[in-house]
């Protein structure tokens, strides 16, 4: 068995056996729905019938219903699905690259953050599935043949790229997910009385039964899967930065963009893990198993990839000066002082100044001030796509076609009911899925459990 | 006829100090059943590395091989389009293109070909039936499996030496 050094923080507090995890885990599924859910979801579903209602709106009457017009051609949509695909980096990141570095206190976030993560990437593909206008077109991204003399999709753009690195990502993580979750339906499964739903458990857990040999090639299989997924995550957002980045607009045209993006994918994904996490470690008691350590750890996590974000603001600007284009120096000129300033210093504040705030060890290891600044964050990170975005469009290149972008009701709508379709998911999950990687916590008990931690000492 | 004994321990350090213990003695453990992997256990009772990782570059090469065959046939032989100036006159020119898009069907064939192939292997599938021989081990408890067939030992033998390990509970079934 695996040793650890016994002044390391436990990562399970308490006196827990094998037998407290699964009644931690599987006893809230049990158990009837708290009210605090039940209102929570009755909110939750009814900002979705809005959000669903405003998309079949603009499905219905077309896209002149947004904002856009003819120099803002992109805005809130690509906006809001550049900020879902952010925060959907998280879930891969902690289970596939922390699994590869073994940083055990991945297990008892990993679960939650995955299932973020595939309803943050659902939301995520709502927005250009409804920028096409025509939805029910929307096969013509797939390489299909057709009755044109074969018309086929361009493989030198990178929408294209986009279309295949989107629904790899999403495929691959639903299946990460999946297979770690076989096993932990199976507890369930057995442990469910009434016949119903441990019917449902049944069909739900493949059948597993926990033989040597299955979890021989489970660790296998989770370990390439993480080998892969690893490469995967990196490459999608640094596609999607490429969907601007190849174009030839001033303040897109850069070669920082792909780590720029990913790291503040990367950045965005743990504070919407943070905001979510804490909230659910309260209303499901698991106090003991996601504790300030974890906590901690993530807001680490956030100092590195928000410095890395802000060094990366400030280079931009730097070259923007110093390469002498002055489209290039315009563009960011005006993103400071220009009609959408605000917006540029939100970004700047919620983004380079707030995650510093964590060099503090009471900051840093504080429920109170890490929700407030995951909130502060995630809002910066949506204002960083929307500087990007609207700010290089609406100045052309010819003057005469300067322009500016206001939203309109269904783009607010929009984007607010994929925030309550997104919850819906999020709750519905917390209520009939194991929150916690249940079976995988259980390995680490007798290593980072508080009470095995104190017979070592002794 | 058969007898099948079911050796329930309540902590997977026990289960492999007995199932050393019983494999000394030269007797076959058939299977273990554990809520999670117990580190260890697989060259005691003489369980191989799985090949599967093999299978996963299999279907990567497989990706690979069939993107860029796809975007030859589509971008540079069927209909070739002069899109931006980019070249689309051999496949090497319109290469540097073609990356994004050979990765991740790569990764995709590797991750779901492995997935579906553990699950094959595994005979885990939707609706198959649980094969675990108590509800406990999926939660708390070890099961080891020691069946009279795989042995050369008799059952009387069998039990004896079973009973000297630290065992929490036996079960024994007779199976004709």
């Amino acid at each position: 068995m695996q040793r650890e050094s016994a002044i390391r923080e436990p990562l399970i507090l308490g006196h827990k056996t094998y037998k407290d995890i699964t009644d931690d885990v599987v006893g809230p599924i049990m158990g009837p729905a708290p009210l605090g859910w039940k209102i929570m979801i009755t909110i939750s579903s009814i900002i979705a019938i809005y959000g669903i209602g405003s998309i079949l709106y603009l499905i219905g009457t077309g896209v002149g219903v947004w904002g856009l017009n003819k120099t803002v051609g992109w805005a809130w949509d690509i906006t809001n699905f550049v900020w879902w695909v952010g925060i959907g980096h998280a879930g891969t990141l902690i289970s596939a690259v922390l699994l590869l570095f073994r940083q055990k206190w991945r297990m008892a976030i990993n679960r939650s953050a995955e299932a973020m993560t595939i309803f943050a990437v659902i939301m995520a593909a709502v927005f250009p599935g409804i920028h096409m206008g025509r939805i029910w077109l929307a096969y013509y991204v797939f390489p299909l043949p057709n009755q044109f003399g074969s018309i086929w999709v361009n493989f030198n753009s990178p929408l294209l790229w986009d279309v295949f690195a989107i629904s790899t990502y999403f495929s691959v993580s639903l299946v990460f997910w999946y297979v770690g979750l076989i096993p932990d339906f199976a507890t369930i499964r057995d442990r469910m009385v009434k016949p119903l739903p441990k019917k449902i458990y049944g069909i739900l857990s493949f059948g597993w039964s926990g033989r040597a040999k299955h979890w021989n090639r489970f660790e296998e299989l989770s370990l390439v899967l993480a080998g892969i997924a690893t490469p995967l995550v990196f490459s999608v957002h640094s596609i999607v930065s490429m969907d601007f980045a190849t174009s030839v607009v001033p303040g897109w045209h850069t070669t920082i963009f792909p780590p720029y993006f990913v790291s503040g994918a990367v950045f965005s994904g743990f504070a919407m893990v943070q905001t979510l996490l804490l909230v659910m470690r309260k209303a499901y008691k698991l106090e003991d198993y996601i504790h300030i350590k974890h906590v901690e750890y993530m807001n680490i996590v956030m100092i590195v990839t928000g410095s890395i974000v802000g060094v990366a603001y400030l280079t931009e600007l730097f070259i923007s000066w110093y390469s002498g284009v002055e489209y290039e120096s315009y563009a960011f000129i005006n993103r400071f002082s220009g009609p959408y300033s605000i917006a540029y210093w939100t970004m700047m504040t919620c983004n380079v100044i707030s995650p510093q705030l964590f060099w503090f060890k009471k900051i840093r290891r504080s429920f109170v001030a890490t929700f407030i600044i995951s909130i502060v964050v995630n809002i910066g990170m949506w204002f960083e796509r929307y500087v990007i975005i609207v700010t290089s469009l609406h100045r052309d290149y010819l003057p005469s076609s300067w322009g500016e972008f206001i939203p309109t009701a269904t783009d607010v709508g929009i984007f607010i009911g994929t925030l309550g379709i997104f919850l819906t998911l999020f709750l519905t999950f917390t209520r009939f899925f194991p929150v916690l990687a249940l079976n995988e916590l259980k390995t680490i008990l007798k290593s980072s459990g508080e009470s095995y931690r104190n017979k070592q000492v002794k | 006829m058969k007898k099948v004994f079911h050796v329930m321990y309540d902590d997977d350090e026990k289960l492999l100090v007995a199932a050393r213990e019983l494999v000394g003695k030269g007797i076959h453990v058939n299977e273990v059943f554990s809520p999670f992997p117990i580190h260890g256990i697989d060259p005691v009772i003489g369980i191989k590395r799985t090949r599967l990782a093999i299978t996963s570059f299999m279907y990567a090469m497989t990706g690979l091989t069939i993107a860029v065959s796809f975007m030859w046939y589509t971008m540079i032989s069927d209909w070739p389009m002069n899109i931006g100036g980019k070249p689309s006159f051999s496949l090497l020119e319109n290469l540097p293109a073609f990356i994004p898009v050979t990765f991740e069907f790569s990764v995709l064939c590797a991750a779901h070909g492995m997935v579906i192939t553990y699950l094959l292997r595994n005979g885990t599938l939707p609706g198959m039936p649980a094969t675990n021989p108590d509800p406990r081990t999926t939660d708390n408890m070890f099961v080891m499996e020691i069946t009279t067939d795989s042995n050369s030992m008799n059952a009387e033998e069998l039990e004896t030496a079973i009973k000297n390990t630290a065992l929490f509970e036996l079960s024994i079934k007779e199976i004709k």
